[in-house]
């Protein structure tokens, strides 16, 4: 009976440890929301942060993507090839990318690289008592240092998807025409008419700001809520990329279900 | 050592009336009464993990009390909203324990960063302020430096010279003597008790470093199991009777904190199940 009762108050204490953190993440979304105001003001911090967690990861996107789009382009061939239908292969490779892969993988990579230096470095913000240092000054921490970093993951994660869907469709047409001898005409003129603007590329591009703001929410989060110590910082860093994937993966069933689905 | 005060100040700067806070099960403070004068160097002592440090994150607002009233110069420091919070705290300036320099940014920066934020003063004057604050810690050479090429205690004087930006009314530091070798030491004692004098404000300084807090103190606290154990003048406390704060003040190793962290008889223990 004393076992049963343990358990039970071990997992209630357990829900109420969650239900708590989830609490404070939603309150501190609603603060760095609120803090766009200030942040316009000082445009520099905006720009500074759209460097750090946007062009900084512009060399592993577009080379993730060029790669992804080569690889689409011979597993499409081969599988085209078998219906005879090859001329369509920039439409395959185009609509996988801009549709799914183009946000889901860069959301992905972007939480592997962009994510998880953004927990480490609030992480140690919050450890070398930066954070507490800028309350003390008078100076709202969320607003001054995590508000800028939101925004500036929700505008880049777009910019990224896009560079790597680009990339893709390129690295596509060089391994289509270049290896395989699909017609480069046709790959173009088929992306052209199949391609639906707002059914494709802005579905995608909503995507990529859900994903955005997820993706920065859960790392920002998990840097300002962590444990300050390095092991604490450790874990978190680590809680980034995995909460960050598994909610990039399950929101895009959603998403996809919802643009999609009839 | 008493610095000029205005007489109309009589209230004490910060005034702690009945102050009750826990971290979870464990009791920080159990009915804490202390009172910061004005223009003194008051030092709050005790050992590790009496809630030292937890006192000053209570006195700027960082932490809530269970229980008790808080008050910095007259204002209820846990009935204030965030903005009369952070006004308040315009007049506050600590020093942490690391330093707690940004460390994105230079020297310079680090100092002009409350200035640039609180201010529209213009850039030249903004580098008057911080050369002038510099120069008062010894560190106007260092104006170029980032805090990664700074030892620790160009590091806390740099935070002090950053503390002392706008000019506040109290300066809280949070164990400045940490680490550091005697030079620094020595440098930091007579910043924190010329600046006290020079810019007639108040401080509080918390410390287990007996013998070099007791050289600058105008009062001491000592604080152990939640409770004030006693207070009054450097002298007054060396001179002391009670068994606990001569123990810790002439850093006696047995007495009321026993040397052996409690346990059986040692003769169960070497002829137990284990033996």
């Amino acid at each position: 009976m004393s076992i049963l009762l343990d358990g039970l108050q071990a997992l209630g204490a357990s829900g109420m440890h969650t239900l708590r953190r989830i609490g404070r993440a939603h309150l501190l979304f609603v603060a760095m929301v609120g803090g766009v105001i200030d942040m316009l003001r000082k445009p520099g911090l905006l720009i500074a942060q759209l460097f750090s967690v946007g062009v900084l990861s512009v060399l592993l996107i577009a080379v993730a993507g060029l790669f992804v789009g080569m690889v689409l382009g011979l597993q499409g061939f081969y599988i085209l090839s078998q219906f005879s239908a090859e001329a369509t292969l920039g439409v395959m490779v185009a609509a996988s990318l801009v549709r799914e892969l183009g946000p889901v993988v860069t959301a992905l990579l972007f939480a592997g690289r962009a994510g998880s230096a953004l927990t480490a470095e609030i992480g140690l913000m919050k450890a070398t008592e930066q954070l507490s240092g800028l309350e003390m000054m008078a100076v709202d921490p969320i607003r001054r240092v995590l508000t800028p970093r939101l925004y500036a993951g929700v505008l880049a994660m777009p910019l990224l998807a896009a560079m790597f869907s680009a990339l893709g469709v390129l690295g596509g047409y060089f391994v289509g025409t270049g290896l395989l001898g699909v017609d480069g005409g046709t790959y173009w003129t088929q992306i052209a008419a199949k391609i639906d603007f707002n059914e494709d590329i802005v579905n995608g591009v909503i995507k990529s700001l859900v994903f955005g703001v997820v993706c920065t929410w859960i790392a920002l989060f998990q840097g300002y809520d962590t444990v300050p110590t390095s092991e604490g910082v450790s874990r978190s860093t680590t809680r980034t990329v995995v909460h960050s994937a598994l909610a990039v993966l399950g929101l895009d069933f959603v998403l996809t279900a919802l643009m999609f689905g009839n | 050592m008493k610095s000029v005060s205005d007489p109309s100040d009589e209230k004490p700067l910060v005034r702690i009336r009945g102050l009750k806070f826990r971290r979870g099960s464990r009791v920080i403070f159990d009915g804490v009464d202390v009172d910061i004068q004005r223009g003194q160097v008051t030092a709050v002592m005790g050992p590790s993990g009496t809630g030292k440090t937890t006192l000053l994150k209570l006195i700027s607002g960082q932490l809530r009390p269970d229980a008790g009233v808080i008050e910095v110069d007259g204002l209820n420091v846990h009935a204030l909203n965030r903005a009369e919070l952070y006004r308040l705290r315009m007049r506050m300036g600590m020093l942490f324990q690391s330093g707690a320099l940004l460390t994105d940014l230079n020297v310079f920066e680090n100092v002009a960063y409350p200035i640039r934020e609180h201010t529209d003063l213009t850039e030249s004057l903004i580098r008057k302020l911080v050369l002038i604050k510099l120069e008062a810690v010894g560190l106007r050479g260092a104006a170029g430096l980032m805090p990664s090429e700074l030892s620790g205690g160009m590091a806390r004087r740099i935070a002090l010279a950053r503390a002392m930006a706008m000019d506040p009314m109290m300066i809280m530091y949070d164990e400045p003597f940490t680490g550091q070798d005697p030079i620094s030491m020595g440098a930091l004692l007579k910043l924190i008790r010329s600046l006290n004098d020079a810019a007639h404000i108040s401080s509080i300084l918390v410390s287990h470093d007996v013998q070099e807090t007791a050289a600058i103190a105008d009062e001491i606290y000592v604080i152990s199991n939640g409770h004030v154990i006693q207070h009054g003048t450097p002298e007054r406390m060396m001179n002391s009777d009670d068994p606990w704060v001569r123990q810790f003040l002439h850093g006696l190793p047995d007495g009321p904190v026993p040397f052996h962290y409690p346990a059986p008889p040692l003769a169960d223990d070497l002829l137990g199940e284990g033996g």
